[in-house]
């Protein structure tokens, strides 16, 4: 998928940015990618072509640390990100029947972004929180002790949320004429 | 001594008198400190500590309400410490918004301390037990953890008062090699897992040509079930900058990095706080106290790569390129970051630094054992009831750490095995239970100190698995530099996999063996020669557990999916109870004709909610290995029920 014009447009001021305040020297390689994800959620080909002609690397090599390191993200997340974590404690305690729950709620397997970019799904290797396991991050917020029922619980919780939304949406346009 | 000492200790008790001066106001008002570590966020400390600020501002009381780190008692989160005069202080455990109402209301408008709710008192008094008088509390030892969840991590003056950085003062009024000398004589090891002699690591970096030296603290905790050192960053994080700063000093480094995992967002802001105040007050930065040492430290933040945690690819990291290991010798000492003599060590190792700066190596030496003197700290999970963090002087038993310590097994199960030292370390049966701990004696018993995390299994956990599990995650993370690790770990993950999906060969065992030792002899770092090991504990302690899953296509733990079924005994159904139906997540469940619970088995997912949500009068959820057909119940023999299912 080839981003839009507009997205191009972004992806460049996004890594001006960052390149302006981290430099241009090769230590800085894994923060300036690191910034760039910060920015823009998720670490687009683009944004990693125009850091190697800035840093005067081979494009090769941008790419071997992007894809090296578990964190960066090459396809744009969803609305809301659900990490599960996958340590030993969590895996113990059923961490992989959550991840199962959610890979079927919402018919994506983990790595994966649903179809309306509302949810993607990761593993995380461990979250410190194994005496609270098994944990899933919802949107930077630690869920302790995960049951399959609290799985639909929490996209419920969103569901609601965006049906609200909506509504809200439509009463104010209903308003504005 | 240099002719600076008396200037530098004038410089630290300045700083201290108005660290007092600041906290001074604590000891008038009421105080309440709450636990908002990682752990404690989770068990919803945000919720109860929006109930406190609204319910102070509705009393319109006058009390501080701070947030700490993590005391370690993770079971019991959200967890208070409240001081009032006239009361001891007391630790609230459990805490929720409508308890934390009532402490503000009870407690500090009124004189009613709910004893109730409390779990101990930190100082001993006449009213309420303190944690020295529980078994946990005689078995444990805290150095590192002294000061977690008692002092607010976000404001130095707290750390101040408690001698903080005070060790930093003294080293600073010595000579360098004279710290050095203290840390070899505490026999201090590294406590990152390895366990080689910090004062002999320093020497060699401070010994080395060249410079710039650097001084780098591992805090890339990659190890999954360990979580001793985001507690000590998020709740003591000056303790590890005065370590740092010392360790720069004796082996003259003027710069340090701090590597961190990103998986920690919490720790990286609290350490960076803790930077900028430590910074305001000289204590970092140039001209440290008045003596002419400089030092910055920077912190740089991990991307997610396990193998980051090797020394020389953490190092890699730091210059920018994908972390992959290099040869070692030469070792970072020598030629590290840049080339350059570089010190890494643990986030635990650094903080005993100003412990033993302070105290002195032979009030170490006195805690532990001679080869592995001081604590150990350890990170309790799985089906153990008190879950959290201890620290234990080396040399305590398994069994006192678990029982005691952990006060056993959670539901009354049977306890396994522990799994000690995550994906380098192994799984270690009942019989290994009076096994002391320290460096020399797991390395013998087939595990690794690692990290310091310890995992409790009970008798539903299938060691296969968690083999299995291991292997899945060391597969997934090996670099790929070494052939022997990168397609050793596949082909064992795969067969593995097959033998936990019923598909095993009678030759797989000794097959996993013969790639164990090819993976050890040829990987280069500590990932891939440590890989093999949860594998080579598992089949050296629980063989027979293989030898079911293989010939019988058996999982005597009832937990690897394919070799198990769900069935539910209409013996035990109460037929008139529909909490299984309303559980299952696949509208697996259905009503027969005789009011009795069906279960079909093409439908059902296995994710155990029927079981967890049968109501514990009936327990009529029963899993079965291997896996029978559903229908007909009745004419299912009773000797398969009891054989598999010890509960009946």
């Amino acid at each position: 998928m080839d981003p839009s014009e507009d997205e191009k447009e972004l992806i460049r001021a996004a890594v001006g940015t960052v390149l302006q305040g981290l430099g241009i020297e090769r230590a800085s390689l894994i923060p300036i990618l690191q910034g760039v994800q910060d920015n823009l959620g998720y670490l687009p080909s683009l944004a990693m072509r125009q850091v190697a002609e800035a840093l005067q690397l081979p494009a090769v090599e941008v790419f071997g640390v992007g894809t090296f390191y578990n964190q960066f993200r090459l396809n744009p997340p969803g609305k809301h990100q659900i990490k599960v974590c996958m340590g030993t404690a969590c895996h113990m305690m059923g961490g992989h029947i959550i991840l199962e729950c959610f890979e079927r709620r919402l018919s994506i397997l983990e790595g994966e972004t649903t179809p309306d970019r509302e949810y993607s799904l990761e593993r995380v290797a461990c979250v410190g929180c194994c005496a609270l396991a098994p944990v899933v991050v919802v949107d930077d917020k630690v869920e302790a002790r995960v049951s399959p029922i609290r799985v639909d619980g929490i996209l419920l919780t969103f569901d609601i949320e965006k049906q609200q939304e909506e509504r809200q949406e439509k009463q104010e346009e209903g308003r504005e004429p | 001594m240099n002719s600076a000492s008396p200037a530098v200790e004038q410089a630290y008790q300045l700083l201290r008198a108005e660290a007092q001066q600041n906290t001074e106001i604590l000891k008038e008002k009421p105080v309440i400190l709450l636990g908002t570590a990682t752990c404690g966020r989770a068990a919803g400390a945000l919720s109860v500590l929006a109930a406190f600020q609204d319910e102070i501002a509705k009393q319109q009381l006058d009390v501080v309400l701070r947030e700490t780190g993590c005391m370690g008692h993770c079971y019991v989160e959200p967890l208070a410490v409240i001081f009032k005069t006239g009361f001891p202080p007391l630790c609230y455990g459990s805490l929720d918004e409508g308890k934390a109402r009532r402490l503000v209301n009870d407690y500090l408008v009124n004189d009613d301390p709910c004893y109730e709710f409390a779990m101990a008192a930190l100082e001993p008094n006449d009213f309420f037990p303190t944690f020295a008088d529980y078994p946990r509390g005689i078995y444990e030892k805290r150095v590192l953890l002294a000061d977690c969840g008692v002092i607010d991590p976000e404001d130095i003056d707290h750390y101040l008062v408690r001698d903080g950085y005070g060790a930093l003062a003294k080293a600073l009024s010595g000579d360098p090699a004279w710290i050095i000398e203290e840390i070899k004589s505490s026999k201090l090891r590294g406590r990152g897992g390895a366990g080689f002699p910090t004062g002999i690591k320093w020497e060699t970096c401070k010994n080395a040509p060249g410079s710039p030296k650097y001084v780098i603290c591992n805090a890339d905790e990659g190890d999954p079930g360990a979580f001793m050192d985001r507690a000590l960053l998020e709740s003591n994080p000056h303790q590890l900058l005065e370590g740092l700063a010392i360790a720069a000093y004796a082996v003259g480094a003027e710069q340090c990095y701090v590597y961190v995992r990103a998986e920690y967002p919490l720790a990286i802001k609290r350490l960076k706080t803790a930077l900028e105040q430590s910074t305001v007050r000289r204590l970092l930065g140039q001209n440290i106290l008045g003596s002419g040492f400089n030092l910055e430290i920077r912190l740089f933040q991990g991307s997610g790569a396990f193998v980051c945690g090797e020394e020389t690819a953490l190092i890699t990291s730091i210059e920018g390129h994908a972390g992959i290991p290099n040869h070692r010798p030469p070792y970072p000492a020598t030629a590290g970051l840049h080339g350059k003599p570089t010190v890494i060590n643990n986030v635990k190792t650094l903080s005993y630094i100003p412990h033993i700066i302070r105290n002195g190596a032979s009030w170490f030496k006195s805690i532990g054992t001679p080869n592995s003197p001081g604590t150990a700290v350890f990170a309790l999970a799985g089906k153990v009831v008190s879950t959290g963090l201890a620290e234990v002087p080396m040399g305590t038993t398994l069994r006192n750490l678990i029982y005691d310590v952990g006060n056993g097994i959670k539901d009354e199960k049977k306890f396994k095995a522990v799994q000690i030292g995550g994906p380098s370390g192994g799984c270690l049966p009942e019989s290994s239970l009076d096994l002391t701990i320290d460096f020399d004696s797991l390395q013998q018993a087939g595990a690794m100190m690692g990290s310091g995390g310890m995992v409790v299994l009970d008798e539903g956990d299938c060691m296969v698995e968690i083999a299995r599990f291991f292997l899945d995650f060391t597969q997934k993370e090996s670099c790929g530099k070494c052939t022997f690790c990168r397609l050793g770990t596949k082909q064992m993950l795969d067969i593995l996999t097959e033998i936990t999906e019923g598909r095993g060969r009678e030759q797989d065992i000794e097959l996993l063996r013969d790639l164990a030792e090819d993976i050890k002899i040829g990987s280069l770092c500590g990932l891939g020669k440590t890989s093999p090991n949860p594998v080579l504990t598992t089949i050296r302690y629980f063989r027979t557990e293989y030898e079911a899953h293989i010939r019988e296509g058996r999982c005597p733990a009832l937990m690897c999916k394919s070799l198990i079924s769900y069935h539910i005994e209409p013996e035990l159904c109460s037929k008139l109870c529909n909490v299984c139906i309303g559980s299952c997540p696949v509208e697996a469940i259905y009503t027969r004709p005789d009011m009795l619970k069906g279960i079909y088995p093409d439908k059902c997912v296995k994710c155990n909610s029927c079981m967890v949500a049968c109501p514990p009068q009936y327990k009529a959820v029963v899993k079965l290995s291997p896996p029978v057909p559903e229908e007909p119940a009745e004419e299912r023999g009773s000797e398969v029920e009891q054989a598999n299912n010890p509960d009946h």
